[in-house]
């Protein structure tokens, strides 16, 4: 057992560091801090540390898949907080799609101005009654002529107020069995019959939408895959380095800060740290926060020795929201008759940053349900991790 | 980085679960945990002649020389098969002589345990909570009086290294003068536990005892993290199992999501414990800075997993859970060892406070 980088990696290391030197943070200040960070960006691909999987003639930096060194680049870059590749689910999700399944113009036309953040994308998937059972979708798309007509809703659109474009499933063979009638395809945001409705959140912001398709229309080759094929093409994950490892990192750095809240919580005149079942709380997190991480060094380990991380991976999420829950709670206990606020208030006089814990409490709800439920996280675990039969009296074609 | 075990390792897991699992099967598990010692001579000694008396034991004195997290390695694999015997004690009465011990006596004691020619354990506890170094009383000079609580197959062993006041450690042996041993009724009958009182009993004292004795402490809460994870294990296993081949309503029980849910989250909660353990024997072998509070943070964590794990068990299996013919009830009592001995989760967690400076 050994944590540290072998001397290629920190030879690694050190040139990643010399870059981050010469430019970050950027040394003018004539620029917007948008341009500058636009700028970085690019010339950390010409490094060869950002968008490392996708081909140059794409934008990318086209290097060799390398869990280790995408670690490493990901410690470097997040110790002098210089920003990483844009986020999102265009990059995310629709990038990879294309350049797995997508026609040769279709990756000339996006993918680069998708990985610069110039176009953004939203995912239409959910529907009002189909969410945990995605494939019973019925947005429609119809052929007429050269363009689809689309027609239909959807919901739990993460961004759509702001997308560009959505990359949409749609029912497009209504003979076919439900798998099987559906196609993965791309629409111009911009145009008449989109409605989008924010859907307001129990913390009071909004994330995500409700989308009204009516008489949408999209050129006939904005398909992805071939007419019925949407499900498999969304089924669609390549190797992605950076894509490997829980957000176990995410966890320690929510724990600090709980520690540091319980430090400046006063209670009957002395720190809450010291109260024995403030203490007990947090070092049973602590525990369990480790245990996470250090699965995230074992599933870095076998990725890096291209050994089936297996049932670890298929664990994340839910240990991850379980963690968040554990953590949230506790943050609620330490601020006392400060949770009876609204998320986004701020007290005048403190220096705790309560509101954010708030709204943590809340998101940690957000997250169980975003992504698969926690309980369909528990049906994977149990049904591709150990092995259990799928549930009773659940027909799925 | 590499966060794996080595294939010696894992062949070393292997066999000894091979050996585990022709030599000591469920149903001669059952057979020696309802008997009289909850000892098998011949069990013990096939665990010897696979080099397990001897793990940590330098190879001047007749051991392989390996490091803590082999041995840990060793307990999980025991622990998953819930095997009876003195291993614990003996394993820690071996670490305790190469800690603290003398060249003389690592020369005289340390070769027989690592041959199994004398079986050893350990006597910590002296009643209520006082299971720490700081926390012992009993008389520091060479000849030991008092008592000694929740020793682990005391009337088995032929030398017991007795926590003294200060934390200082001594050598006694069972056949002296002045050693008298009581049988209690411990809750796990895989190892069983006697009462030690001594009157005036000549003993050897360790000479860098007081120094050691939290390491010491530290193995033994590393052991039982390693027990406790591979026994926590076990259990999903023999529930996932029983899942996958009881039949109620017409189908396997493991159908219904109230059941695949429970299994699920056991398993969600026992698996990263693996990497826990193994971090604080990785830190107890080469990271001494961390040692004492990883320690700490595994065994509160993993033996309070195992204890839930256990608890969930006896559950998923239904009413033949409950019952003493079922094996959960072995595991759940091991389980309570494991958490309990040396000290309870929220001690060594109020510890880990304490030395994160909080």
């Amino acid at each position: 057992m050994d944590l540290s980088y072998s001397e290629e990696y920190e030879k690694f290391r050190s040139q990643v560091r010399t870059f981050l030197e010469a430019h970050w943070p950027p040394k003018d200040s004539e620029t917007s801090r948008e341009d500058q960070t636009a700028r970085f960006r690019q010339q950390a691909i010409e490094a060869g540390y950002l968008a490392r999987s996708i081909p140059k003639k794409y934008g990318g930096s086209e290097q060799e898949a390398d869990v280790l060194k995408a670690a490493v680049i990901r410690e470097e870059f997040r110790r002098v907080r210089a920003p990483g590749e844009v986020a999102g689910i265009g990059p995310g999700m629709l990038v990879p799609t294309l350049l797995d399944r997508g026609e040769e113009w279709q990756k000339e036309k996006f993918v680069a101005p998708t990985m610069r953040g110039e176009i953004v994308w939203c995912q239409g998937y959910s529907e009002p009654g189909s969410g945990s059972d995605l494939a019973s979708l019925q947005t429609k798309g119809e052929l007429v002529g050269d363009e689809w007509v689309i027609n239909g809703q959807k919901i739990w659109t993460s961004g759509a107020q702001h997308a560009d474009y959505m990359f949409c499933l749609t029912r497009t063979e209504p003979e076919a069995q439900k798998h099987a009638g559906i196609s993965y395809l791309l629409i111009d945001m911009h145009q008449p019959g989109i409605d989008v409705r924010p859907l307001k959140q129990m913390n009071g912001s909004a994330d995500f939408n409700e989308v009204f398709l009516t008489d949408v229309r999209t050129p006939k080759d904005w398909i992805v895959g071939k007419r019925g094929e949407g499900w498999l093409v969304s089924r669609t994950t390549l190797k992605h380095e950076r894509n490997m490892i829980g957000n176990a990192e995410q966890s320690a750095l929510m724990f600090a800060g709980l520690v540091d809240l319980a430090r400046k919580t006063q209670r009957n005149g002395r720190s809450a740290l010291q109260d024995p079942s403030v203490r007990q709380h947090l070092v049973e997190i602590e525990g369990r926060i480790k245990a996470h991480q250090y699965s995230g060094h074992r599933q870095l380990t076998k990725a890096a020795k291209n050994q089936d991380p297996g049932i670890i991976q298929l664990m994340n999420k839910l240990n991850s929201t379980n963690i968040g829950h554990a953590v949230a709670k506790l943050s609620i206990e330490l601020l006392e008759d400060d949770s009876l606020l609204e998320p986004g208030s701020r007290l005048p006089d403190s220096e705790l940053d309560l509101s954010g814990w708030m709204n943590q409490y809340m998101w940690s709800l957000g997250i169980a349900v975003a992504g698969g439920t926690a309980n369909i996280q528990r049906n994977v675990i149990g049904e591709r991790g150990l092995g259990l039969p799928r549930d009773a009296a659940v027909q799925r074609s | 980085m590499d966060f794996d075990i080595t294939e010696e390792q894992e062949l070393l897991q292997e066999t000894i679960a091979q050996f585990v699992a022709n030599e000591c099967p469920p149903t001669r598990l059952r057979e020696i945990f309802d008997g009289e010692t909850g000892y098998d001579p011949a069990l013990w000694t096939g665990l010897i002649e696979l080099g397990l008396g001897g793990i940590t034991v330098p190879e001047e004195f007749g051991g392989a020389g390996l490091e803590l997290l082999d041995l840990a390695l060793a307990c999980e694999t025991l622990g998953a098969g819930a095997v009876p015997g003195p291993f614990l004690g003996h394993s820690l009465a071996g670490l305790a002589l190469q800690l603290a011990g003398s060249d003389e006596q690592k020369k005289t004691w340390l070769p027989r345990l690592a041959t199994g020619e004398v079986i050893g354990s350990v006597a910590f506890a002296e009643g209520g909570t006082a299971w720490q170094p700081e926390e012992w009383q009993l008389g520091g000079d060479d000849k030991l009086s008092g008592r000694k609580l929740h020793v682990p197959n005391a009337s088995l062993a032929d030398v017991i290294i007795v926590g003294t006041v200060g934390g200082g450690l001594a050598l006694i042996e069972r056949a002296a003068a002045g050693v008298e041993i009581k049988q209690i009724a411990g809750v796990d009958r895989t190892r069983r536990l006697e009462e030690l009182n001594l009157d005036g009993v000549e003993a050897q004292i360790l000479p860098q005892g007081s120094g050691v004795a939290g390491r010491l402490r530290d193995a033994g809460l590393l052991l039982l993290s390693a027990d406790a994870f591979g026994g926590a294990n076990r259990l999903v296993e023999m529930s996932v199992e029983h899942a996958r081949t009881r039949e109620q309503f017409g189908v396997t029980i493991g159908h219904f999501q109230a059941l695949k849910h429970q299994l699920a989250n056991m398993a969600t909660e026992v698996e990263p414990c693996r990497g826990l353990f193994w971090y604080a024997a990785h830190a107890f072998d080469h990271v001494q800075a961390e040692s004492e509070r990883s320690a700490a943070l595994a065994k509160s964590h993993i033996t309070d997993v195992y204890m839930q794990v256990a608890r969930d068990s006896v559950e998923a299996h239904g009413g033949i859970g409950f019952t003493w013919e079922c094996d959960v009830q072995i595991y759940f009592k091991r389980a309570m060892f494991d958490r309990a001995f040396l000290g309870m989760p929220a001690v060594h967690r109020e510890r880990a406070a304490v030395l994160a400076g909080w």
